[in-house]
């Protein structure tokens, strides 16, 4: 470890390290130390590929020949330019709105869930309804999706029940739909919101709310105005996780959905596992990077955070 | 939703002037409780299917809908599937060594981001962060193209390796949050009574670190036995068991694959509670 120390700065990822730097470091080498294995891991398997990623998009040539890197920017153009050959701009759009749609799901049923957890129960519970709410996630999530293909398919127990009663009509399908992979994606997703609303709402000081309702707050009011702005920061954490993790999801739409349901997800996925178009597949997915990006950055400045190293 | 809207955690100590002849005591409020059972069954309800469809007695080796009977028959012949165990030992193989891997490099990390203020910090915090919150498609994919235009081969070691990658940020994320909660002073008195840095961070800070060691190895365990968006991208001819089951899902699936996954749940939900357990005696102990 010791020889390696003045390797050191490379981990932070900045080019040029500070004059001060190696006093620094002879100053006190420990955190150096104590960061430099799991650091430079992080640099060379994560955010050197993220960036080789891009390169990749930029490469030109076929599956038979092999690629090259040439700064193609064309295949942007090809892809998303007027006349292009498939609807990236569908897949992606379809991508966004599964994915926005999943989160305020999430938002409504957890939100409840996560207030019933922080206000309503005994202290000495809480701990085991939120292990509870976190169950799920010790099963296989394409053993879960694929169970909910199971249970809701047009022969399952689900819809074979409600045609008995005659509540629906033969030709009623659930999967397949929109609503069968949002419902797929906030049921995957749902405990990524519960959790950092709970923490937000257990930070609450009870004094404000006492405060609010000394002042005449009504219920209502004490709610909006006190304990909801206190959860902003839980409720973004909460978007992020969500919002991210389901927009890109080739899951959902596969198992749940159907061709009507394609997302730039199972583009990605087709394009660089069956087509092997490895361009193709780098630039759609970096273009779902940036998008998801400009959105989040918007939804941050709109509607304002803590620090974002809080949520970490 | 007015109902959840309107629901203020109790107010004992301040009685509403308006309506005063209410007692202090908060009036019971269905809709809450209801609420959550409800959707909480919800979630629970593909896990029950699996657990009850993987005993069904089907003459078939799909699983279907009608219940044939109650069997052990699949758990008896688990390994009766082409390639489903050779998938789920690896699986759980990668699950062990992405997790004791992880939690080699990554407490060390969370002790330098916590205890101390040096170049690069906020670099690696960042880069923490963007590991837990990039799409996992985005992840994948770019490690593909990491691994191709290095010529590294796809197979075991690049589905370990991503599966470091992500396990490392959920590590250092529940160590760090472990050691905020704890403060300094044990190793400053360590280090009064002559302790050595090195003494004291292994008779002092490693012991106290143990619960959290536990949480995050399942926390990483549990997400590496999980994954398949990225490991999808990198695996080359390798098998995982997510794999496996996307794969069968497609044509129906074997009922041991509904064994394997109760038999991970139990692991799980043991693994939970004895952390629970380990978690509360180290709290009396304190």
């Amino acid at each position: 470890m010791t020889t390696l120390a003045p390797r050191a700065p490379a981990l932070s990822g900045a080019p040029a390290p500070s004059p001060g730097l190696k006093n620094r470091i002879r100053r006190n080498p420990a955190p150096y130390l104590l960061a430099l294995a799991g650091g430079a891991w992080l640099l060379v398997l994560f955010v050197i590929p993220l960036i080789s990623g891009l390169a990749v998009s930029l490469m030109s040539g076929n599956p038979q020949d092999g690629y090259t890197f040439t700064w193609n920017w064309a295949v942007y153009g090809q892809l998303f330019g007027p006349g292009a050959a498939t609807n990236d701009w569908l897949f992606l759009g379809r991508a966004i709105f599964y994915g926005a749609t999943a989160t305020v799901v999430t938002i409504l049923v957890g939100f409840p869930m996560a207030y019933f957890i922080a206000f309503r129960v005994k202290p000495q519970w809480k701990n085991a309804l939120l292990l509870l709410v976190m169950l799920s996630f010790l099963v296989s999530f394409v053993i879960r999706t694929d169970m909910w293909a199971f249970l809701l398919s047009d022969q399952g127990p689900v819809l074979t029940a409600l045609r008995g009663i005659h509540l629906i009509g033969k030709g009623f399908h659930i999967l397949g739909t929109d609503a069968a992979v949002i419902g797929g994606m906030a049921y995957n997703d749902l405990a990524f919101m519960v959790l950092p609303i709970y923490v937000a709402l257990e930070r609450i000081d009870p004094r404000l709310v006492e405060a609010s309702a000394d002042l005449y707050g009504r219920r209502s009011a004490t709610f909006f105005h006190t304990v909801l702005p206190l959860t902003r920061s839980g409720i973004f954490a909460g978007i992020l996780l969500v919002f991210i993790d389901s927009a890109g999801d080739p899951v959902s739409p596969s198992l749940l959905g159907g061709t009507h349901t394609y997302t730039i997800g199972q583009a990605i996925q087709d394009a660089y596992l069956t087509n092997q178009q490895y361009n193709v597949a780098a630039a759609l997915s970096t273009v779902l990077m940036i998008v998801l990006g400009v959105i989040l950055f918007a939804y941050a400045r709109i509607a304002g955070t803590d620090n974002i190293e809080d949520l970490v | 939703m007015s109902a959840v809207m309107t629901d203020a955690p109790a107010t004992g100590r301040a009685p509403e002037p308006m309506r005063a002849n209410r007692p202090p005591k908060q009036r019971k409020r269905p809709f809450l409780p209801i609420f959550f059972w409800v959707f909480l069954l919800i979630t629970l309800l593909p896990i029950a299917t699996m657990v009850i469809y993987s005993f069904n007695d089907t003459p078939t080796n799909r699983i279907t809908f009608h219940w044939h009977g109650f069997t052990l028959y699949w758990y008896q012949n688990l390994t009766q599937v082409q390639g489903l165990p050779q998938a789920f030992l690896l699986s759980v193989a990668i699950a062990i060594l992405s997790a004791v891997i992880s939690i080699v490099l990554g407490v060390p990390l969370s002790m330098a981001l916590e205890r101390y203020r040096f170049f690069g910090k906020s670099a690696i915090s960042a880069t923490v962060f963007a590991d837990i919150a990039a799409p996992s498609i985005v992840v994948g994919a770019a490690s593909l193209s990491f691994f191709l235009s290095t010529s590294i081969p796809l197979g075991f070691w690049t589905v370990l390796i991503v599966h470091i990658t992500f396990n490392l940020a959920y590590v250092v994320v529940v160590i760090r949050a472990r050691l905020s909660g704890t403060g300094t002073q044990l190793e400053q008195a360590a280090g009064d009574l002559g302790a050595t840095p090195w003494v004291a961070f292994t008779k002092v800070t490693l012991p106290l670190l143990v619960p959290g060691m536990i949480a995050a190895g399942a926390l990483a365990l549990a997400m590496s036995i999980d994954d398949y968006v990225i490991t999808s991208f990198v695996a080359g001819p390798a098998v995982t068991f997510p794999l496996f089951v996307y794969g069968a899902a497609k044509v129906g699936l074997p009922p041991q694959v509904l064994c394997f996954g109760t038999i991970i749940f139990v692991i799980g939900l043991l693994v939970m509670l004895l952390n629970g357990w380990l978690t509360r005696r180290g709290q009396r102990m304190r």
